[in-house]
């Protein structure tokens, strides 16, 4: 779960990271109100997810309430496009925050390295920038730390990140501070990426997060259910909803374009059966995945959310039972079939592994003739979705 | 021989009378393995219907029973803290299977449970073929040979290991290290128990987008074990980059995870990529055959 950037700060200033002061507005008079009761100099900030914001014309600068509520409202509601993101993200609300007297621009992310398995510190001086860009340009800018979890974060990290990133020298004292803060929230919250970016230092020696860019582990998401309200702000994934709504994980459904729809059990099953499809020459509509231990409800609903998919013109079941048992995945393919509520496209079934012979057997009872292997399962498909 | 698992590993269940885990007990125990017990947290004292006894803790069983592995079947909240506890409680090597553990929780459980191989989480287990199958792999799909056999995925493994052992080739010993980013067993942690285990004469890697686990591989193959042919198997090389399918662990986020660096690192390696699992038989047969001079 991805944060928008009022919610990263929000999540910040409980943590001590200091943000510029600021306010929400959701709509233009909201905007206009807030600049009214703090005159002065503010930037409106569109809260999307995307990145290239900027560029994409989605921060503007007001100096008085009619100028604010103006901007406001050409920018609330417009749709957003970057490279990144060519279909555009629409903008339902503004975070209008104080304009820094920028003096100096950092950046401080920490993430999960999988390879050592510990959490990583990269800090830079050269804030502002796309990290990835700085990685390549100047790899010699970017300051790396690798924490050992068992000893977490500790201030020394922080003063030899500092120093190893030639950080300006006003960001010294209150650095040490802000590197605790992200590393507090990252455990708590479970993060796989908080990034800072730019962190500013002001004319006047004070330093702020000017950006926040926090991405969640939905595994953890258990863990502060008063989150769940943010969710609901961010712009629609209609693929996750689908999924969730018929009791899969979040990632476990994803709409892919082409014309064969494909329900494995496993991630890897799945893909490897996007790749057979592909190999024979077709292309996949999606992917899904009934995970482990699928019962026949679930099944049937798999079937029931990818043949709702109008792109889907045949499809291929792919089973290869561990956890999963075969007679569930039958009983739940048989189900689905029954009745005239639900489309029938063209179908080829592999079943195989735990309860095979079970499975085979229901199927059969219900006209069905699972085929033997993957290869064969893709090109039956292939030629099916003709 | 084989790696991590014989016919005498004396093993637990942890959460041995939940639906999975008192399915698969008896899965296990038909396959041979020596599970001698579990636990479920107040019902120590009894047991299940197989006769294996019920413990309320981890410390209990190994102390009655001198179990050195388990294997754990909770939900994903309780995970940490049952990996914490097997590891209290001396055990040696721990598969987890649950799914779903946070990625923190198993930073730190990895970081303070040193001594103790945990295979996964989000894994399907290990079997060493003939003697032993700690995990929820169908296990009439394996045969006993000297094919070591590592993945990243549960039911790509099979797939694979179906077509070994339909060409002949059977398997020495086969783990399934999960899929999750955060793992206790890395592809390298492995190789290097089969680098140095007598009854594996050849490897199959089978790994998936996302991460730098198979270029790791690579580099190690590379340097240490160029003596045992191998050859891999990168699931989800047609997925579009950014999305995210299934387990966390496999997407492509701008350069890292592509399917074209692992392909070029195991080519550089001199590890053959097959293009589809059906076709990995052929491929480590000939490779074999190259390394003994056919």
């Amino acid at each position: 779960m991805k944060l928008l950037e009022y919610q990263g700060k929000e999540l910040f200033a409980k943590a001590g990271i200091p943000v510029p002061p600021s306010g929400f507005a959701k709509t233009p008079d909201e905007t206009e109100k807030f600049i009214a009761g703090h005159p002065g100099s503010w930037v409106l900030k569109s809260q999307v997810l995307m990145g290239g914001r900027g560029k994409a014309g989605g921060i503007k600068f007001a100096d008085t309430p009619a100028e604010g509520k103006k901007l406001a409202q050409e920018l609330i509601g417009k749709i957003l496009k970057g490279i990144q993101n060519p279909e555009g993200e629409q903008v339902r609300s503004l975070l209008i925050e104080s304009k820094l007297p920028i003096e100096s621009e950092a950046y401080i992310s920490i993430t999960i390295d999988r390879s050592s398995k510990k959490p990583v510190f990269i800090v830079s001086a050269q804030g502002g920038m796309d990290v990835e860009e700085v990685a390549e340009k100047d790899p010699g800018a970017l300051a790396k730390y690798f924490v050992d979890p068992a000893m977490g974060f500790q201030p020394f990290m922080a003063r030899l990140l500092a120093y190893e990133a030639k950080l300006p020298a006003g960001y010294h004292k209150t650095f040490p501070k802000i590197a605790k803060g992200v590393y507090d929230l990252f455990f708590e919250y479970g993060a796989n990426l908080i990034e800072i970016n730019p962190l500013v230092l002001t004319k006047d020696g004070s330093v702020f997060a000017s950006d926040a860019k926090v991405d969640l582990d939905d595994n953890a998401r258990y863990k502060h259910p008063e989150l769940e309200q943010w969710q609901n702000e961010g712009p629609a994934d209609d693929d996750e909803r689908a999924a969730v709504a018929i009791g899969l994980g979040r990632s476990n459904y994803a709409k892919l374009g082409g014309t064969i729809g494909v329900i494995a059990n496993g991630a890897g099953l799945g893909m490897g059966t996007m790749d057979a499809i592909r190999n024979a020459g077709g292309t996949a509509a999606n992917f899904l995945d009934i995970g482990g231990g699928a019962q026949a409800e679930l099944v049937r609903k798999s079937y029931a959310l990818v043949v709702s998919d109008p792109n889907v013109k045949a499809l291929f079941i792919n089973i290869f039972g561990g956890i999963t048992r075969g007679d569930q995945v039958a009983l739940g393919i048989v189900e689905a079939l029954k009745g005239d509520d639900l489309r029938k496209v063209p179908m080829v079934v592999r079943l195989t592994g735990t309860n095979e012979k079970e499975g085979r057997e229901i199927l059969a009872k219900g006209g069905y003739n699972p085929v033997e292997t993957m290869d064969e399962g893709a090109k039956r498909a292939v030629e099916l979705a003709k | 021989m084989a790696i991590y698992l014989d016919k005498n590993s004396k093993v637990i269940v942890q959460g041995i009378t939940g639906r999975e885990g008192g399915f698969h007990t008896q899965r296990m125990l038909a396959y041979g393995t020596n599970v001698v017990g579990g636990t479920s947290p107040g019902k120590g004292g009894t047991k299940i219907e197989s006769g294996q006894p019920v413990f309320n803790t981890v410390r209990d069983a190994v102390a009655a029973t001198g179990a050195t592995h388990s294997i754990i079947f909770v939900p994903p909240q309780f995970g940490a803290d049952a990996l914490y506890e097997a590891y209290d409680a001396g055990i040696k090597l721990c598969v987890c299977i649950t799914e779903g553990i946070p990625a923190h929780d198993m930073l730190r459980v990895v970081a303070s449970t040193h001594g103790m191989r945990i295979i996964g989480p989000n894994c399907p287990g290990l079997v060493t073929p003939g003697k032993a199958l700690v995990g929820i792999m169908p296990g009439h799909i394996f045969a006993e040979g000297r094919v070591g056999m590592i993945s990243r995925s549960g039911t790509l493994t099979y797939e694979i290991v179906d077509n070994l052992t339909k060409a002949g080739l059977g398997q020495s010993t086969c783990v399934g290290i999960g899929g999750d980013p955060i793992i206790g067993t890395t592809f390298v942690d492995c190789l290097r128990e089969f680098a140095n285990d007598p009854q594996t004469d050849a490897l199959v890697i089978c790994g998936e987008i996302g991460g730098s686990d198979e270029e790791d591989a690579a580099a190690f193959i590379k340097e240490h074990l160029s003596n045992k042919p191998a050859v891999a198997f990168i699931g989800g090389r047609s997925a579009p980059p950014g999305k995210r399918l299934g387990h966390v662990g496999a997407i492509i986020s701008g350069n890292t995870g592509t399917p074209q660096s692992k392909v070029a690192a195991f080519q550089a390696a001199g590890v053959p990529v097959a293009d589809r699992p059906s076709e990995i038989p052929q491929l480590l047969k000939a490779r074999m055959g190259v390394a003994a001079g056919v």
